[in-house]
Formats: structure tokens, sequence, C-alpha cells
């Protein structure tokens, strides 16, 4: 095999043959993938189901704490939990950049069959693109995963009501600014860790413990404000966030402070929000908290009757504000 | 055990962002104003940001009246500057090199560096000026040019940045020195007849630089109290203290409540690079026009890294935007939601002012922290 990826392998004829079977199949390994039929045949055993989409380009490919391979699962498979729902296949599209080292797919390919393992999930079906140098960055991936749904009712942005209690799964920012700082080369941000992780199993235990969820929600890209908001307009309530509550790790708060950014504004890959009624945050707590990926968990607000649509925030220092949608992507600062 | 005990600098911090502390500053300072009223200014985009993120706004009594200078780098740079961004960004064989928050700055017709690099042009983000000294020797085959905005504070660097450049004999760097001064701003705001400003909050990192004694004419000659003030609330809190008791005494002057950070006579080090590079010039504010005196360009024994001479780069005056208030908001004649089109058509998404661009801009602050 060549060391770097040719045009060829996006041919469709032996040379896709090669990749599809030397690199995919070895790492992506279930009986439904290796059938190599035109579709893959699901047996649900409940329904009914829900299903998400999405893709991912990211610089640098890797990063601590994860890459665009795990990525590419738990971004899907953690969408599709948000439902209430156990994520069970996986669809998976690779455009790749021709000259790509075939040592680079292989270890996207790894992680991806690596985070579908421990996150439960197959991946059935897929299909791969060569395009040419320059065309697309390195490798784009998408990802579709199915899942059945367990939760009656069905968590929604819709469903959130005043009185609810709003919890956060973990520390908030830590992806996005493992990202910056690897992009930007930003070698004094050596403790941040990307917080990529699935979280099916902790949807799992929330639901189980505490039957009646409002809402769940993964804060990746625009962060935990921007989530905030969107739920708070969906659902036409207020919401109200006490800064002293919400978990960031020390190093992010450092960093951020350096580079004039905000974490609540910053992409989270392993962390959700739940929101749910008062007389169960804490069982709600507690199951959180029981997952690996949970232990920092907290309670940080209350959904209020309004105004509608917007979150404020009470400081340390006891003062109010806005917490409003973020307007582009965040900058760092010039002083 | 919590880790602040053993570390001064941490406990510091921790202690400015203290509730009660901050509650006995505004005891302190309600007993200072004692029903007086107090306008002040800050002119400084950090402590615009700090007053509103930290809810301190919410919290001054009703008499404070707070009000956001020209003291973001980012909303005070002019039109006519940004055109010559557009204009040197969008040369052949030029990398143009900035700080991320100038890449939304609307010039004229509403164009801005992301326009400029979504239509092809080479612009790169750097961390610092020395970055761009690194993107000039990486690329031996283009001529890197660094957009060189800020106050006192960015000056020194990258004058550093200038002399990095000739010592490693670099000829193809070069800066576009859009730097302002704050004290000429200062001398143009206090002077204004139309201007209401009962007490000036000054900048903390300029001051750690120039120390106090550009500042010494607000009290001496406008009799104008003023205070150096640190970022974290209390610190902030502190200097209103100071400035309302100053008014309260009828003693105007300009004082340092920030000694943590700011030595009396600044940092004389940081000058004398600033100094060797650069010499002041007459500079373009956005909203406040011509000022004498309040920019800084390259001394001619630097020809070969000022931009403006290597490419030819006249700035001229442009009309300003129909209907931006920017003017009177940075000259603290208006809040920002007194603009008519504060909010309307005029919103970080499509911004039309400076003010609204960038996150330190007072609009911007307004938009995002303030209810609506
Ligand atoms: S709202 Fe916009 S137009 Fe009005 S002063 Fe602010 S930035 Fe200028």
């Amino acid at each position: 095999m060549d060391d770097c990826l040719l045009l060829d392998a996006g041919s469709g004829g032996r040379a896709s043959q090669r990749l599809v079977s030397q690199c995919f199949l070895r790492h992506f390994a279930n009986p439904l993938l290796e059938r190599l039929d035109d579709a893959a045949e699901l047996a649900p055993e409940r329904g009914p189901l829900a299903m998400s989409t999405d893709s991912y380009t990211v610089t640098p490919l890797f990063f601590p704490g994860g890459s665009i391979g795990t990525l590419a699962v738990h971004g899907t498979v953690n969408d599709v939990a948000m439902l209430g729902a156990r994520p069970r296949w996986l669809t998976c599209a690779f455009i790749l950049e021709e000259g790509l080292p075939l040592e680079t797919l292989e270890r996207v390919a790894k992680d991806m069959g690596d985070a579908a393992k421990s996150a439960g999930v197959a991946i059935v079906t897929g299909d791969t693109k060569v395009v040419p140098r320059g065309a697309c960055d390195k490798i784009f991936i998408n990802t579709s995963g199915v899942g059945e749904i367990y939760a009656h009712p069905v968590p929604s942005g819709h469903a959130a009501r005043p009185g609810d209690a709003v919890l956060v799964s973990g520390s908030l920012g830590d992806h996005g600014l493992t990202i910056m700082a690897s992009r930007e080369d930003l070698s004094f941000l050596t403790d941040v860790r990307s917080d990529s992780a699935p979280l099916a199993d902790m949807v799992h235990a929330i639901i189980t413990a505490c039957g009646e969820v409002h809402t769940l929600r993964d804060p990746t890209r625009g962060g935990l404000a921007t989530t905030l908001n969107e739920i708070a307009e969906q659902s036409g309530v207020g919401i109200q966030v006490d800064e002293a509550k919400l978990p960031v790790h020390e190093a992010v708060r450092d960093g951020c402070s350096f580079l004039g950014l905000d974490p609540l504004y910053l992409a989270n890959e392993g962390k959700l929000i739940c929101i749910l009624p008062e007389d169960k945050a804490d069982a709600a707590l507690d199951a959180m908290r029981a997952s690996p990926y949970g232990r920092e968990a907290a309670r940080i607000g209350t959904v209020t009757e309004g105004p509608a649509g917007q979150v404020s925030l009470r400081t340390r220092i006891g003062g109010s504000r806005l917490l409003s949608m973020l307007e582009g992507a965040q900058l760092p600062r010039i002083c | 055990m919590d880790e602040t005990q053993h570390d001064p600098g941490a406990r510091l911090e921790a202690a400015v962002q203290d509730p009660e502390l901050c509650a006995g500053l505004l005891r302190r300072l309600e007993t200072a104003l004692d029903d007086a009223s107090l306008r002040f200014m800050e002119v400084c985009g950090t402590h615009t940001v700090s007053i509103f993120q930290s809810g301190l706004r919410s919290l001054l009594p009703g008499s404070v009246t707070h009000l956001s200078g020209p003291g973001c780098p980012v909303c005070v740079t002019h039109d006519a500057e940004v055109a010559a961004m557009l204009d040197l960004a969008g040369r052949d064989g030029v990398i143009f090199a900035t700080f991320g928050d100038l890449l939304r700055v609307p010039g004229p017709g509403g164009r801005s560096l992301k326009h400029a690099q979504a239509a092809g042009a080479r612009v790169e983000i750097v961390y610092s000026p020395l970055d761009a000294v690194r993107l000039a020797a990486k690329n031996p085959g283009a001529t890197v040019v660094f957009a060189g905005v800020g106050f006192e504070t960015t000056a020194p660097t990258v004058a550093a940045s200038v002399l990095a450049a000739r010592a490693q004999g670099l000829k193809n760097f070069s800066v576009l020195s859009m730097h302002k001064l704050v004290p000429p701003a200062l001398r143009a705001l206090a002077a204004d007849p139309e201007c209401r400003v009962e007490a000036f909050l000054l900048p903390g990192h300029v001051a750690t630089v120039l120390g106090l004694a550009p500042f010494r004419f607000l009290a001496s000659e406008h009799k104008v109290p003023a205070a150096v003030g640190g970022f974290a609330p209390a610190d902030i809190l502190l200097a209103l203290c100071e400035m309302a008791e100053m008014r309260r005494d009828g003693a105007p002057a300009v004082v340092n409540a920030y000694p943590r950070a700011v030595a009396a006579g600044g940092n004389a080090r940081a000058r004398a690079l600033m100094d060797e590079v650069f010499a002041p010039g007459d500079a373009l504010w956005r909203g406040l026009g011509r000022i004498p005196e309040s920019g800084l360009g390259l001394r001619p024994e630097f020809a070969d890294f000022d931009a403006t001479a290597r490419f030819g780069i006249a700035l001229a005056e442009t009309p300003p935007l129909p209907g931006c208030r920017c003017g009177a908001v940075l000259r603290g004649r208006i809040t920002p939601r007194e603009c008519p089109l504060f909010g309307k058509a005029c919103t970080p998404a499509s911004p039309v002012g400076p003010c609204m661009v960038s996150t330190e801009g007072s609009c911007a602050a307004y938009f995002k922290y303030a209810a609506h």
C-alpha cells in the first residue's frame, strides 16, 4: 500500500476496496458493516427512533483529549442521546484530501472505531470520497446516528418550565480552549484537554433515576450561554444562572482571561445541560456524578417565568446582567 | 486546603472579587456621594467590559452615571485607517498580520478585513507582534505588514518587534502604525465644552507604562478628579470611592487606586523602547476626528519598517457614517441607547459603527450585557 492517499482510492474500483478493507473494516468491525451491501438492515428492538447528523472539520486533527475521529462519534451519539434515546447505529462518510498520509487516516479510523465501541454503537454503513489536493482540508467526516427512544415524554428544548432546576454535567470550555490552544500553538496552555466523551450512559442513568426530564442538550458550539439562550427562546421562559456555581477549570479560566475569551461561549464535547423539576434535581445530580464524565456536575440555575427568551446571570459580587447569545466566533482581544 | 492560602497573588485576586468587600466599598461610595451625583467615564475597554460583565453596573447607586469613552483601540480605529488596511491586505505578495479583533471592523462601505480575507487576501491573526516577525522570517517570498493598533500598552511591544526584525536583518517586515495615545485624547475630551464628565477612571494598563504624571492636567487644569483603577470589581469601586470623596471635599487630584500594579513613575523601560522607535504625530480617531500629537509614527531611522512609507499610504479623512453617533458616545454626550441606530440598524451582527464591533466597545457591551 502507498503511504499517502491517491485520488484512485475514491474511484470505486480496487483501490477503494483496499482502503475500505484495510482501514475502515478493520477498525469498525461489526457484522452489519461487513456485509458490504448497499445499505444496512436495521432491526430496532424498540421504537420510536431518534436520528441526527453532523459534519466534522477541525484543525488540528489530533489534540489533547481526542481527535476528529472521537468528535465525529461522540458529537453524533450525544445528539441522539439528548432525545432520551440509546444510540445504536452510525453512518460515516469521509471526504478526504488527496495526499493525506494513510497513517493519519488510519489513526482517525482507529479513534472512531474505539469511540464507537465504548459508546455502544456500530458503524454500519459509510462512504469515501477523495478530492484533489486543496479541495478540502485533510479530512471532513459526516456521521449520522440512529437510536432507540426510551424516554417518555421525550426531553426537548421546548419543554423547560418555570421553577425547573438547571444542571450541567461538568466543567465548561475545556474542548473549545484546547482546540484554540493547539491550533494557535499557545504553548503556555499546557493544562487544558478536550472533554470529548460519549454521554448516552449518563443520560440513561438520569432518566432512569428521575423519570421526568424536561430538557437535555449538549452545549457544543456556542457553549453554555448560547445553548441556554436557545432553550429559553424555544420554551418561552427566562433562565437565571448563578455565576458562582458554574464549574470552570482553573487552567481554562486563566487561559480565557489571558485571551479575552469567555468560557461560557466555548464549545464542549462531553457535557450536557439537564433541566427538570426542582424536586428531581438531587437525584439527577447523583446520577451524573456516578458517571465517569459527570463527577463535577453542578446545579447552576433556575428556569423563571420570564422575560421570555432571556438568560440572566447573577454575578459573583451579587450583580446581575444578561448572558446573551454569541454573535459570530469569539476572537481573542488586543489589549 | 484552599490553594489560594499559599499564593498571595491568587489570594489578592480572589479578594478583589469578594462580594463582602464590594458591599463595603459600595456603602463607602454611597456615603461619599451623599445625594450628590457622579458622572464618570472610563477610558479603557477592559474597564467597560469588567463593569458590565461583573454585574457591577447593576449595583451602582442610581446617582452614578457610567459613560464609556474612547478606551478601546478597535473602536477608535478610523475609517481611513481601515481603508488603508484593506488596501494593503489586498496587495499581491502581502501577508497582513493583525490581532483578531480588527477583522470585523467595518471600513468605508461596510467592508472589513473579513471580507478581504474571503476575497482571497492573506490575512493572518497573530497573538503578539513578535509572531508577525516570525511570520516574516518564515515567508521570505512575501512581505508581512503588521497592523499596529493599540495604546501605550501595545506600542512598546510593537517597538520591540521592529527592533527584533532589524536585528534579524529582515527586509520583509513592516508596521502600519495606527497607535494612539491616551492623554492627548483625554485632553481633547476634557476641553470639549459639551463634555459633562465629572470624574475619569483612568486605565490601569496604560498607567503601568506612563505613570501618573501625564494625567495630572485633568485635576490641575480642568479641576476634574481622576483615579487609576484596576480591573476587578473591588478595584473599580475603590477608584470610584476615591473620586467621589475628592469631589465631596472639593479637592480634585489624580490618584493611584491600583498601586499593586501601577508605579507612580510608570515603566521607564517600556517608554524608552516606545520612544526609540516611534515619535508622536497627529492621529485620526473614529468619532473624535484629528487630535494633535495623539498618534505614533515610526521615526525616520526606521523608515524601512514603516508600511506607510514603503507602500505610499496616505490617510484621507472620510465623512462620518450617516446616522452613526459613535462620536457622541465616545465623548460621553450620550449613552449608546440614545443612538437611534442602536439595536436596530446597528447590532453586533451588522455593526454600523466600531463601538458595536469590538467586544470592548461601549455599544457592544450595552447590547451584550444590559437588558434591552
Ligand atoms: S449604536 Fe452603532 S451607530 Fe450608534 S453609536 Fe453605537 S456603534 Fe455608532
